[in-house]
């Protein structure tokens, strides 16, 4: 038994680094611009479609996200100056601006798709890269995964460094914190909300690409990634970045054991049983404060 | 002869014509129409009875629900597990109940908390049902999917016209009660609503559980004309996502505006989305973005925006009229 499941928890630890790249995106952009942004799993449909593009042209998925990155990155943020911004200033309470957000966010996402599917059709696109097989510890791994593994650690790693060091860093903390003080210290909120949404989307694009070196992807992967992505977030605590993370690979681990023991069908409803019982026990999720 | 004036002083009897003359209408529509006509319009009533219970609560309280089609699938399900069993009629109440337990027990573990929960918890919903239906059939029946017996399609239009009639009539009675107060002073502000005595979580629970009921209900009576359904088939997302546009198109805070949004896209939706699938859905897209940056309160906002509006302009003309008049005496 044990020879099955330490396998299985490994992949998952590196399923879930996926995971958790693309929940602390998302948990980056609630928690800062308090838009829950389900255009998210959009996002990494189209960091691994550019992906699967790039590399028909000959371009190493591995440099993709330099050229996708700053282009997701521009939308996101055009997005968030644009869209969110005016909706912002006319909402009459926070409350209000969530839910037009959301719903705004909503009509995003179709129109992403569905750009997506007109210019690309529905087609499967497999783009494996680094397909073979590996042994290492005794066990056989495929090549693609530790290397996505190592890349989602090392961004995840960043982006957590990023956060809690530097001068910018600060300034979206304390955005997030209190947007009103923040702008009196001199925070030019605007800029730092954009600046966080189209961070937010240039993770989601990377998780798209690392996405595309596993598995054949299409234009409708987007929804269930942003289930995957909502799910994640609530586990680690809405607005928690690090704590995204953990419940991302908290999430990739339940899954190939769901998987690999029991039922492939039955990882959503599994991770649906785990949120039930979260919201019931402990609300703020596994790192959440308060 | 003041259009205006007329219009203000007669409207209970011009609302009340315009009513007749629509029931009339729906009546009557099977003696001229072909089926096809009478299809286009059962779907434009189901989705009639969609965007008008999912305001009723996501309009209100302000929590957004993102599952109709959890409802709405469990509506059809029922009718394919029982229609052996039972009469079509006594399968609608009961659809309605199924969903409403479902809704409970959903707004029980969710509704508690902050309305951000409760949206993500709902949105990934109609995925878990699909799976988890799909894994119970294959299982305990050994199957995928259900054939569904058709019945006549204008026994389904009335059945679905009573309906609306049963489910526009109970919003409308709901929005204008103390419990559609309360529901509004929730959406407004939820911690005053408390501080003011109003039990919050069971008025929500329990306007969330009413808005599935009839949700399933719908569902019941859409079944019969889907034939043959599958998970797949019953909990498709589009059910969700539907009546989400056309409440917000038409705006969430009037009874009619949900109501102009579901017989436009539901027209709209049934005559193109054959032929156009992805350019009907970018469309679709676009508009929300648009009303909602530009009509916060959807079509119905337009209305007293207008009146006000053109209300200036006629009383400026007037007066701009008697001016001239005590000019030239």
């Amino acid at each position: 038994m044990a020879e099955r499941i330490l396998p299985l928890i490994i992949v998952g630890i590196f399923q879930g680094s996926v995971y958790g790249l693309l929940a602390m995106g998302l948990s980056l952009q609630y928690g800062v611009c308090r838009v829950l942004n389900i255009t998210h799993g959009e996002f990494v449909m189209l960091g691994a479609v550019l992906t699967f593009t790039l590399s028909l042209s000959g371009i190493n998925p591995l440099l993709a996200p330099v050229i996708i990155g700053p282009l997701l990155f521009g939308l996101g943020f055009l997005l968030q100056a644009t869209l969110f911004r005016g909706l912002k200033a006319r909402a009459p309470s926070p409350a209000a601006f969530e839910g037009n957000a959301l719903l705004a966010a909503f009509g995003v996402m179709y129109i992403i798709q569905y750009i997506a599917r007109i210019r690309w059709g529905g087609r499967l696109m497999p783009s494996y890269y680094l397909a073979d097989i590996v042994s290492f510890l005794g066990m056989d791994f495929v090549k693609n995964q530790i290397v996505t593994f190592a890349i989602a650690l090392a961004l995840g790693v960043a982006v957590y460094l990023f956060l809690s060091r530097s001068r910018m860093g600060r300034a979206i903390r304390a955005t997030a914190e209190d947007p009103g003080t923040a702008g009196l210290m001199g925070v030019n909120t605007n800029m730092i909300l954009a600046f966080s949404f189209g961070l937010g989307a240039l993770l989601a694009g990377t998780a798209g690409t690392l996405v595309s070196m596993k598995t054949a992807v299409r234009t409708s992967m987007g929804f269930s990634n942003t289930v995957i992505a909502l799910i994640v977030v609530v586990l680690g605590g809405l607005g928690s970045v690090p704590g995204s993370f953990v419940a991302g690979i908290l999430i990739g681990i339940v899954s190939m054991l769901v998987a690999g023991l029991w039922e492939p069908v039955l990882t959503v409803p599994v991770y649906y049983a785990m949120l039930m019982v979260l919201l019931l026990v402990r609300p703020t999720g596994i790192l959440g404060k308060k | 002869m003041d259009i205006t004036r007329f219009i203000s002083t007669h409207r209970k009897s011009l609302l009340v014509g315009f009513l007749v003359l629509i029931l009339i209408f729906i009546i009557t529509l099977p003696l001229y129409a072909g089926e096809s006509d009478v299809r286009v319009l059962t779907t434009v009533l189901i989705y009639v009875v969609l965007a008008v219970s999912w305001a009723l609560f996501s309009g209100t309280t302000g929590y957004m629900s993102l599952a109709p089609a959890a409802f709405f699938g469990l509506g059809i399900y029922t009718m394919a597990l029982l229609q052996k069993e039972l009469p079509f009629f006594l399968i609608i109440p009961i659809g309605g109940l199924v969903a409403f337990a479902f809704a409970l027990l959903i707004g029980l573990v969710t509704l508690r908390l902050r309305g951000i929960y409760f949206t993500i918890f709902t949105f990934g919903l109609v995925v878990f049902m699909t799976e988890i239906i799909q894994y119970l059939e294959t299982r305990l029946y050994n199957r995928h999917g259900w054939d569904i017996t058709p019945i006549d399609s204008e026994i389904l239009l009335y059945t679905i016209f009573g309906l609306v009639v049963v489910t526009v009539l109970a919003a409308y009675f709901i929005r204008r009660s103390r419990y559609g107060l309360a529901l509004l002073s929730i959406g407004g502000n939820e911690e005053a609503a408390e501080h003011m005595g109003i039990n919050t979580t069971r008025t929500k629970v329990l306007i969330f559980a009413i808005s599935s009921a009839f949700m399933g209900a719908a569902g019941v009576i859409t079944a019969p004309s889907l034939i043959y359904v599958n998970a797949n088939i019953a909990f498709s997302l589009f059910y969700s996502f539907m009546p989400i546009l056309m409440a917000v198109f038409g705006g969430m805070g009037q009874l009619y505006g949900q109501i102009v949004g579901a017989v436009i896209f539901g027209y709209l939706e049934k005559t193109l989305r054959a032929q156009l699938y992805s350019y009907f859905m970018l469309g679709f897209g676009i508009i929300l973005v648009a009303v909602i940056f530009f009509l916060p309160n959807g079509i119905a906002g337009l209305v007293p925006m207008l009146q006000e509006k053109l209300g200036g302009v006629i009383r400026r003309l007037r007066k701009g009229g008697q001016g001239e008049q005590h000019a030239n005496t």
